[in-house]
């Protein structure tokens, strides 16, 4: 608890593990990837902490005259309050990048990689199809379904002329 | 630096102001297509083919096809 007393205002980096003595073994040691992070995120518009935690001596002072009265602050001054706590602005950080043509390019190209693949595949692993693709086979096929007058209402057999063996037009 | 505060309130209810219309008459413009596009031609298909549809007819063409397993074609 010693230690988070000595928090300044500005510097608050909150240590959230207590002094925990056990067996004489001292304190484990604080991870950095443990404490509150900074991050800019347009869902989450405060950071759990600030973006500059060990300032210089301006900027102490600038703190300082933070405490009174803020139309004293001038233009500059608050931009300069507003780099302390914060990384980038909301304009900065929402700003788009062209990844996106990296990314459609790089999709595009493993498709065609993939199809390369696909091919080799096709003419080294697999075996020959089965022989009821042969053509003469197919023609049977389509012969009987017409003969059967599968789906004669707006499917297969409505497209076919039985009075004169052909396709209708 | 003295910027305009910006709105800050009503955001919801100005966003579906604008786009509820817009989705409700997609919707409906979706539904009516569908129905002149697609379900009345395929009634209209149905009505025209069994206007002068002869079962019979059918039957038998199908019989002399050979299709059939419980009737031969005819013996001519």
């Amino acid at each position: 608890m010693l230690t988070t007393r000595a928090l300044t205002l500005i510097g608050k980096r909150a240590i959230s593990t207590s002094v925990c003595l056990r067996g004489g073994h001292g304190v484990a040691k604080v991870e950095d990837y443990t404490l509150p992070s900074y991050f800019d995120r347009r869902e989450i518009p405060l950071p759990d902490i600030a973006y500059v935690q060990s300032l210089t001596p301006e900027q102490k002072s600038l703190k300082e005259k933070e405490k009174g009265s803020w139309v004293a602050l001038s233009n500059d001054e608050k931009v300069a309050l507003y780099r302390i706590s914060f990384k980038e602005s909301f304009a900065e950080m929402n700003q788009g990048s062209a990844e996106w043509k990296t990314v459609v390019g790089g999709i595009m190209f493993f498709i065609g990689f993939t199809g390369l693949l696909v091919l080799w595949q096709r003419h080294y692993v697999y075996g020959p199809v089965p022989h009821t693709f042969d053509q003469e086979w197919k023609e049977k096929e389509l012969q009987r379904m017409l003969d059967m007058r599968m789906n004669p209402v707006e499917g297969l057999s409505s497209k076919w002329d039985y009075e004169n063996k052909q396709w209708k037009k | 630096m003295s910027l305009p505060k910006p709105v800050m309130r009503g955001l919801l209810a100005k966003r579906l102001r604008f786009h509820l219309p817009i989705a409700f008459s997609l919707a409906i413009v979706a539904a009516v297509a569908f129905k002149f596009g697609v379900t009345e031609p395929r009634k209209k298909a149905y009505a025209d083919f069994y206007k002068n549809y002869d079962s019979v007819k059918e039957f038998n063409a199908m019989r002399e096809a050979g299709i059939f397993e419980s009737v031969r074609p005819s013996v001519k």
